[in-house]
């Protein structure tokens, strides 16, 4: 327990000094890359939330990030740039998306619930798709960075970078406060046993909910940044297979420990670049990884931290 | 919106619903007998359709194709199941969708590797070629019919097996309570196998029946591995009858909704530009509303199966 913020300020140190890599490498494209894995790392913090704290799988996630993007894109089409404006739309459109769909989807249990988050999530991708004003399959393509009070503060790669980090900083330390507080330990207490929950007087449903909100939210966050990255929305930014990525992402670094989200994002992400980098076929390669990871490595790549470290880690 | 079309979309529908069904009816035996997730079972529908091709480029025939096909597809799928699934029965769900995540982009790469990524087709077997009059001016294809009598064929097979002979009770005991079944001197490890194997070869003869009517192309499994995910489940997990009534239903209003629903925007007064922009994200979100209501109205489905 007491080591777990030693590993989180280790990685968020070491991504404060990549622009220096960046730098020295003369290479500005590794900037790019890794404000990319930071952003998907605050939306795979967020699937953590509910999924490692609360057990609720959400197959659907991508539609926060799309709906976070789109709030931007549709608000900057129509002229309002601002960087404020665009973040307060991002997140009461993905904190209503969630309320709604969030109040029928804790309905159901299980498997249940995956497949109807995936549902809302197919829903929401469809309604993208035909949002013609909007670019409708093709997307949208954004002018320009968002504006701070009306100056371009963000239109510097350098300074998007450290903005996405103090994000990635700021949720993961709210995601350590929920955690930790009477809140997390009740959607913690109802992930472990339901019924003993109920029987002490705590109707998990409305802090399921309220979790569930919160991590939408938190997606949200991601994909108002991710519009401001790429300066392009798609309706591919929530289609399903996004929506397992998080999920891999998730699973791959260890389930329910938040630092192990932003690690299964780094080494998905990077893994990919690499693997890509050396061959047209690397999915050959990542495939069978996967399985290996499963077979061999409980508890994800933290789980295997741990092991290695006998405890010290992890 | 005239009858003649409404007619032909209705059995399009049906096709569409009867390969739903193929695809689903081993996923939801392997989900509910042995709690397993199995993303990777589209990829035993692609491969089918693969599996196909060559086959049917070296005997020149599809009907001669078909058996070693299927032999090929059971053995791909026990393969799997030696090497990798067998290892993940007792894995909680989370890190069975992690590898068979992963199984899928090496099948889906793979058959890039081994047949190339451009698509492939199958020619119609000669004595299925054309169409024949169903009704008064109503023309449909004969190999749509036949795949429709096909699976209907299959899914009654597979009736009679799981609801009069001893494995099908294995297996429906199975749904209800693997376990118990096991403590009862049943070899749990062997029916598994035998699920499973079977499963695979269903999403195979799936796969089989389609390639000459689609194009067969890398990450074809991907789709339908959705929809029948819906399917099960609409029908309740591990409920055979379920998953056929619910992929004839999904398949019926998949279609209709394909094909009418820019007519239907417009009957109720939507302008034309309207209607065709909105029209085809509507069908295409109608089967995902249709199970967030099923789901809404019945958290386990429609025929749970008893005792889960």
């Amino acid at each position: 327990m007491t080591r777990r913020p030693v590993i989180a300020a280790a990685i968020f140190i070491a991504l404060a000094a990549v622009p220096l890599l960046g730098l020295v490498m003369r290479d500005g494209y590794i900037l790019s890359l890794m404000t990319r894995v930071m952003i998907f790392a605050i939306a795979a913090l967020a699937l953590d939330l509910i999924l490692g704290f609360g057990a609720l799988v959400s197959f659907g996630h991508a539609a926060f990030i799309g709906i976070g993007a789109y709030a931007m894109g549709i608000l900057a089409s129509h002229g309002y740039e601002d960087a404020f404006a665009g973040l307060a739309a991002a997140l009461a459109a993905s904190a209503l998306f969630a309320l709604v769909t969030g109040a029928i989807s804790l309905r159901t249990k299980g498997v249940y619930f995956i497949m109807i988050t995936l549902a809302f999530g197919q829903m929401a991708f469809y309604t993208a798709s035909s949002l013609r004003p909007y670019g409708g399959d093709d997307g949208l393509t954004v002018a320009r960075r968002s504006l701070v009070m009306g100056r371009k503060l963000l239109a510097s790669d350098l300074a998007f970078y450290f903005v996405a980090l103090a994000c990635l900083v700021c949720v993961y330390a709210l995601c350590r406060a929920i955690v930790a507080s009477r809140f997390g330990r009740v959607l913690q207490g109802a992930k472990q046993n339901p019924a003993r929950m109920q029987a002490i007087g705590f109707n998990p449903y409305p802090y399921q909910l309220a979790a569930y909100v919160v991590s939408g939210m938190i997606g949200g966050l991601a994909g108002f940044l991710l519009a401001n990255l790429t300066e392009f929305v798609s309706p591919a930014y929530m289609s399903w297979q996004r929506s397992g990525e998080l999920l891999i992402m998730v699973i791959m670094g260890g389930v329910g420990s938040l630092h192990g989200a932003i690690i299964g994002t780094l080494a998905f992400l990077l893994l990919e670049e690499w693997l890509s980098g050396l061959t047209e076929h690397w999915k050959v390669i990542f495939g069978p990884l996967l399985v290996l990871i499963v077979l061999f490595m409980r508890g994800g790549i933290l789980g295997l931290l741990t092991r290695l470290t006998g405890g010290r880690i992890g | 919106m005239n009858t003649t079309l409404f007619f032909i979309q209705l059995l399009n529908g049906l096709q569409l619903g009867v390969l739903l069904f193929l695809v689903a009816a081993g996923l939801t035996l392997v989900f509910g007998v042995m709690d397993f997730i199995n993303l990777a079972h589209g990829v035993q529908y692609m491969l089918g359709a693969y599996l196909a091709v060559t086959f049917t480029a070296l005997t020149g025939n599809l009907f001669l194709a078909l058996p070693l096909a299927l032999i090929a597809a059971l053995a791909i799928g026990l393969l799997l199941e030696i090497t990798a699934f067998r290892h993940l029965y007792d894995r909680d769900h989370l890190e069975q969708v992690l590898a068979t995540f992963g199984i899928i982009l090496f099948l889906n790469q793979g058959v890039k590797i081994v047949w190339g990524a451009a698509p492939l087709s199958v020619p119609v077997p000669e004595t299925l070629q054309g169409s024949i009059a169903i009704a008064q001016g109503v023309l449909y294809p004969v190999y749509r019919l036949a795949i429709i009598a096909a699976g209907l064929a299959v899914a009654l097979g597979l009736h009679l097996v799981v609801n009069h002979t001893r494995v099908g009770m294995l297996i429906r005991a199975g749904s209800t309570n693997a376990s118990m079944v096991s403590a009862l001197g049943v070899d749990i490890r062997r029916l598994f196998m035998i699920v499973f194997g079977f499963g695979a070869m269903l999403a195979g003869f799936a796969g089989i029946m389609i390639a000459p009517i689609l194009s067969v192309e890398p990450g074809m499994g991907d789709q339908i591995l959705i929809l029948a995910f819906v399917v099960i489940v609409i029908g309740g997990i591990g409920s055979i009858r379920g998953a056929f009534i619910a992929a004839l239903l999904i398949g019926i209003v998949d279609t209709l909704g394909r094909s009418f629903s820019v007519d239907i925007l417009r009957m109720f007064g939507m302008p034309p530009s309207n209607a065709r922009a909105v029209g085809p994200a509507i069908s295409s979100m109608l089967v995902y509303v249709l199970m967030a209501a099923v789901l809404f109205f019945r958290p386990a489905g429609l025929f749970p199966a008893k005792g889960r």
